[in-house]
């Protein structure tokens, strides 16, 4: 077991984690015996070879996914326990999501995207159109608030699914390949913005990425391989 | 709100498939009421049928008559108050076009129109009408086909009875509603009996039917048996039954086309579900990662599978209206080309209703299974499907 030396409380903790999936009726291990903390404020880096299971152990952090042994608390609940409902409206109050491809409803404008999380809240709508307005201003897109996805650029559509995650104001946020569909310009925008949002704004960021460049970005970096952790997660130089 | 505004954005989505099934619906829609709309003419007549009326008729055979002077003898039943006749005459107009064909009946000019209500006569043309041994009544619709007014001479060419015969427009009556024909020529049994009587004696004196009014309807099968006892076992047995099962018995003959119609128009509805059905199918499996984003955020399977179900309503809902709509221009079309075929030919608010209980069932049917699947997909599995 490695443990991150603690500036916060642990806002995750993972124990003797493990996950399989079942393929073609062969079982498939992905994850074994993975136990790691992760303080509050913290901005991780998950790094490792495809098939490493980075992504599977993302998605249990998540609560998109639900490991098969171990326990996972996240800010002190344990996830594992919850119901399918329970953990989606966990999901909506404590994660924020953003995806290597976005994943905005491209029907929806920027604006409706970034209010949509809070639609499973209690806002009015004058609440909700500040936050949305706020979030959209914060990644700088509020000239492009009534741009439909289609109309956008790949970094500003990440843009948008930024303000998404963080517009409910969820202690994490989870980026799976936050940089993978972008050029190194927009890249280097995204990774920016991650970074203020955990500095300026103290939230929990953890990263899946192959890009060394986005793992500058990074305070800590997490390696997997073959389901295990390869080393102790370390400061990044 | 923003559930309706998100469903409805995303059925435009793809414009040319939402055409597509929509034109799909609004054409299996407009079918469907058109078809029920012709099973609905074909019964027009059984509908209009009077509970208090009977029809008495040859035991053996419409074709045979029976002897006039049952008359008097059907009139002294219990229950009847009143006795008329009518006989299929069967000529033409001017040719056998279907356009020029139209029914004449030699009736009791005294009482006739009096045990049909539903025939509205001016009292003076009924009383002209009654003076003319050669006077005719035409109903309104028949009169509007051809351009009959009163005065007019109409020459019919006998078929069952030879010679041309020629009748005066005394009168023309118009519906109590639309669901009354009027496309019938009525003239006096006397003038046909006394013509048969010169050319063909052993026919005359005979009529087709006999209408017979009860005075209470709930009656009516009593009233029938005792009817047919009085001529058991004369050369002339009648068969009495009431109005509606007597017009039944002609629609019987056809009853064949009519059900294959009927059939026809739920095949329709079945093919335009398949559609919808594989459209819905189609367009979940294509947003699965759309689905598992939005329940990655927090929305429940439900909200997931009342978007595709409500998608689903929506688009059979907006081609079930317009379906409907379509019904009554198209309707008054094929009506108009018909011409006097189907002398009522009207959407009823029952078909209206089932256009719109078709519409949406298939929208609620189609939505179903997609929505199950696309509300049971796991997130992970969802986040990775590219459409």
């Amino acid at each position: 077991m490695s443990a991150v030396a603690a500036p916060a409380r642990p806002i995750v903790r993972i124990t003797h984690l493990a996950k399989g999936y079942r393929r073609g009726g062969q079982a498939v291990p992905v994850l074994f015996d993975i136990s790691l903390t992760i303080p509050e404020g913290d901005f991780i880096a998950l790094m490792g070879p495809s098939g490493s299971g980075k992504s599977t152990l993302l998605n249990l952090i998540a609560g998109i996914d639900k490991p098969d042994a171990g326990e996972l608390l996240v800010d002190g609940e344990d996830i594992t326990k919850l119901s399918e409902s329970e953990l989606a409206d966990w999901r909506a109050t404590h994660v924020g999501f953003v995806f290597q491809f976005y994943n905005l409803m491209p029907v929806l404008d920027a604006f409706e995207n970034v209010e949509l999380p809070l639609l499973l809240t209690s806002l009015s709508r004058r609440e909700r159109r500040e936050r949305a307005d706020m979030a959209l201003s914060l990644v700088g897109l509020t000239d492009r608030r009534d741009h439909y996805p289609n109309e956008l650029s790949g970094g500003q559509q990440q843009r948008v699914a930024i303000a998404r995650a963080l517009v409910a104001d969820p202690a994490i946020i989870v980026a799976d390949e936050p940089t993978g569909d972008l050029d190194r310009k927009s890249a280097g925008e995204i990774l920016g913005l991650l970074r203020r949002l955990n500095a300026e704004m103290g939230k929990t960021i953890i990263m899946v990425t192959h890009d060394w460049h986005a793992v500058e970005s990074a305070r800590h970096v997490v390696h997997l391989e073959k389901g295990e952790l390869v080393d102790a997660p370390a400061p990044h130089a | 709100m923003y559930y309706l505004r998100l469903v409805f954005k995303n059925i435009f989505r793809h414009k040319l498939r939402s055409f597509l099934t929509l034109t799909g619906l609004v054409v299996a829609i407009l079918a469907f009421g058109l078809m029920q709309t012709v099973v609905n003419a074909w019964y027009a007549g059984s509908d209009m049928a009077s509970a208090q009326r009977l029809v008495s008729r040859n035991a053996t055979s419409l074709v045979f008559p029976l002897p006039v002077y049952y008359r008097d003898r059907i009139r002294a039943v219990e229950g009847v108050t009143a006795v008329s006749t009518s006989n299929w005459f069967g000529g033409i107009y001017k040719d056998m076009t279907p356009a020029n064909f139209f029914a004449q009946f030699a009736v009791d000019h005294d009482n006739f129109f009096d045990l049909y209500p539903e025939f509205r006569t001016k009292p003076e043309e009924l009383l002209a009408f009654k003076r003319d041994r050669r006077g005719a009544m035409v109903g309104r619709l028949l009169a509007d086909a051809h351009g009959f007014k009163v005065g007019d001479v109409i020459p019919v060419k006998g078929t069952i009875y030879p010679g041309t015969w020629e009748f005066v427009v005394r009168g023309i009556y118009e519906p109590k509603d639309d669901t009354t024909i009027t496309r019938q020529l009525y003239f006096h049994w006397d003038y046909l009996n006394e013509q048969i009587k010169k050319f063909y004696p052993r026919r005359a004196e005979q009529v087709g039917v006999f209408i017979i009014q009860i005075a209470d309807g709930s009656r009516a099968a009593e009233i029938s048996q005792a009817v047919d006892r009085e001529f058991r076992n004369s050369l002339a047995e009648t068969l009495t039954e009431t109005e509606k099962a007597f017009q039944l018995s002609f629609i019987a003959q056809t009853e064949t086309i009519v059900m294959a119609v009927r059939i026809v128009s739920f095949v329709v509805i079945v093919i335009i579900f398949a559609v919808v059905a594989n459209t819905m199918a189609m367009t979940a499996r294509e947003r699965l990662a759309e689905y598992a984003t939005l329940k990655a955020l927090g929305f429940g399977p439900g909200f997931v599978a009342a978007l595709i179900v409500g998608e689903s309503v929506m688009i059979t809902t907006l081609g079930g209206a317009l379906g409907i709509l379509a019904t009554f221009p198209v309707a008054a079309g094929f009506k108009a080309a018909l011409g006097s075929f189907f002398p009522v030919f009207k959407v009823a608010p029952e078909t209206v209703a089932m256009q719109a209980a078709s519409a949406l069932a298939v929208g609620l049917l189609a939505g179903i299974l997609p929505s199950i699947r696309a509300a049971r997909v796991k997130i992970v599995d969802g986040l990775r499907y590219i459409g």
